[in-house]
């Protein structure tokens, strides 16, 4: 028999997909995830999703930037090319305030980014959820609910009959690799 | 009175999740573009060749065939630098500012009028760029690279921090509105009758499913991209007032500027977002999102803005008098009076007498009134910038120094060629992405569908 990445559940409804997703937690399965149109906070909760460790590598991020735009401003006006301009004194720091602001926010907007498409594994061109018929409708107005064959307690036929039993849900299918 | 009433929605009411997919995306996914939507490209794209033209014979002859000179050596270049880069102002201020203070209303109009930011940005680049007479050789004092003459840009000058300001600001606006893209990227990919335009999105959606993990994490980017981009946008314009506040030319070195600067910027933004947004949901049927709500708010902060420019003026003439500096008072005396007070009496009709009427909620709650005001604004923070620039320069501190200017034919050619960049831009822009965010429009939906 062919191995399967797991089930899935098609909701209609926000409110009972997040009571779905509560329930599926319960239950005790740990391989889960599920699909929304739009951001769900309490699918977040429901999932016991950790918290993004983004916002720790986006100030890590701009502090890079501030010491690469101070840097860079204070290693050619003091050290590599020090020129005299009307008696200034070589390290201007007030006048390096702007650009290393400006690179502190490029440098955090950056990682904000790219730390965003790398934590959710993006650009992913291929996943098995795209194989379920009806997917396609996850960025319109259905909400799915995913229970991988990963997960230890996952059965074929009880874990599709657990979900077939939760309330809302109008369609289980198989999703294949 | 004819008030708006409070319950007039952000969303017409009766629309689902589905309906709101579906009528948004239909427009991009249409496989028929409408002929409106030909003829207008046609005109833009018909200016844009102006463009190419005007840079193809200043590359050919030199600056010389622009109206600058001693002393007015910043013409049209920096004016209508100046007046872009407040045009680009507003989209990231709708898209970062108001969603941090969550103003729901936002969403409807924060992807076109950020799509507008960076066209604008991208028509603002052109001027200093071009200004420079040969820029392939102009870089080695705006960039810090290891040139072959050991040289390094100066930081103490304001240009550079120009520089890094607006490249910096066109970076962070791009990657905003390309991560505002990506889940809207992939319901074109789902919806897609044709195999090519399905590989087309899907390669810009990357492989985006709405898992409730991506969702998280996306979240967390798109605020802390807001976050970010608010003190950013801010400090935009605020180095833009400094390339004239640093310099000691009178009409140029005053502390109101950074201020003064912002507040027009927003200004003028929102002008030109209500310039686009009232034929655009006129001619796409887009009413049922961009509602009078909208445009009534827009309006107000217009209307706000426009008075915080006023007050600039106001400052400017006050401390000319105040500060009993001779070459101030004679500048703004120059300005009032001189040869280019019909402008300057112009700027005062745009900015502050036209856009008083819209106190009046019957005429702000007219639409081709409130179209005419936001093209006037558009208008008279050209002549601001213009005023700001040439009458300060070309009365220079000696007599002798005097002179005049005036734009010459290619300055026009320029100023409408980038105008054409805009306009070639936005049109693709509309035809095939989703000008109004979908996945956010599905956010404000859900509430009222619980109530219901």
């Amino acid at each position: 028999m062919k191995g399967i990445y797991g089930l899935m559940a098609e909701f209609h409804d926000a409110e009972q997909v997040v009571e779905a997703a509560n329930r599926v937690r319960l239950a005790g399965y740990r391989k889960v995830d599920a699909f929304s149109p739009y951001p769900m906070e309490e699918l977040t909760e429901a999932l016991a999703i950790h918290d993004s460790p983004l916002p720790k590598l986006v100030l890590g991020g701009g502090l890079v930037g501030l010491a690469a735009g101070w840097g860079l401003q204070y290693w050619s006006s003091v050290i590599e090319y020090p020129l005299n301009v009307g008696g200034r004194p070589f390290n201007s720091w007030p006048a390096f305030i702007v650009p290393a602001f400006e690179t502190t926010v490029l440098f955090a907007a950056a990682t904000a980014v790219l730390g965003m498409l790398a934590l959710n594994g993006l650009p992913e061109p291929y996943h098995p959820v795209f194989n379920v018929p009806g997917f396609a409708l996850a960025s319109r107005d259905k909400f799915f609910i995913c229970v991988e064959s990963k997960d230890p307690k996952f059965d074929r036929e009880e874990t599709r009959r657990f979900l077939a039993g939760l309330s809302g849900v109008s369609d289980v299918s198989e999703v294949d690799y | 009175m004819p008030r708006l009433p409070e319950h007039v929605a952000i969303v017409r009411p009766g629309h689902t999740l589905g309906s709101v997919t579906d009528k948004i995306a239909s427009i991009a996914l249409a496989r028929r573009t409408p002929w409106g939507w030909f003829l207008g490209f046609g005109i833009s794209f018909s200016l844009l060749m102006l463009l190419i033209l005007t840079i193809a014979r200043l590359l050919f002859v030199g600056v010389g065939i622009w109206g600058i000179t001693i002393p007015v050596g910043w013409g049209f270049d920096i004016i209508n630098f100046v007046w872009w880069i407040g045009i680009g102002h507003a989209g990231t201020l709708i898209s970062a500012i108001l969603l941090l203070l969550r103003q729901e209303w936002r969403t409807s109009i924060n992807r076109f009028a950020e799509a507008m930011t960076l066209f604008a940005v991208a028509c603002a680049g052109f001027y200093p760029i071009f200004h420079m007479g040969r820029p392939w050789v102009g870089f080695y004092w705006l960039l810090p690279y290891p040139n072959t003459m050991g040289l390094w840009p100066n930081f103490k000058s304001p240009l550079i921090w120009d520089v890094f300001a607006v490249s910096t600001y066109a970076t962070v606006s791009a990657m905003f509105w390309f991560i505002g893209l990506i889940p809207d990227m992939a319901t074109l990919r789902d919806r897609a009758k044709s195999k090519a335009w399905k590989i087309v999105y899907g390669i810009v959606a990357m492989g985006w499913r709405g898992s409730a993990r991506h969702w998280h994490n996306y979240e967390t980017a798109y605020l802390l991209l807001a976050a970010l981009a608010t003190p950013l946008v801010v400090s935009v314009h605020t180095v833009v007032s400094f390339d004239f506040a640093v310099g000691i030319v009178p009409g140029w070195h005053a502390t109101i500027f950074p201020p003064y600067f912002v507040a027009g910027a927003i200004y003028a933004g929102f002008a030109m977002v209500l310039t686009l947004a009232i034929p655009l949901r006129r001619f796409y049927g887009l009413e049922d999102f961009i509602t009078s709500r909208h445009l009534d708010n827009m309006a107000k902060v217009m209307l706000a803005t426009g008075l915080i420019v006023a007050y600039g003026y106001a400052v400017e003439a006050f401390m000319a008098w105040y500060s009993a500096n001779p070459y101030e008072t004679y500048m703004i005396w120059n300005r009032m009076t001189g040869p280019y007070a019909p402008m300057y009496w112009a700027l005062m009709l745009c900015n502050v007498v036209v856009p008083n009427t819209l106190w009046f909620p019957r005429l702000r709650h007219s639409v081709p009134w409130l179209f005419a005001v936001s093209l006037v604004v558009s208008v008279g923070m050209w002549l601001e910038r213009y005023v700001i620039i040439v009458t300060s320069l070309h009365r220079d501190f000696l007599v002798s120094s005097w002179g005049t200017y005036t734009g010459t034919v290619w300055d026009w050619t320029a100023y409408l060629g980038t105008i054409g960049l805009f306009l070639t831009l936005l049109f693709l822009f509309v035809r095939f992405i989703p000008a109004i965010s979908i996945f956010e429009m599905r956010t404000i939906l859900e509430p009222e569908e619980e109530k219901a």
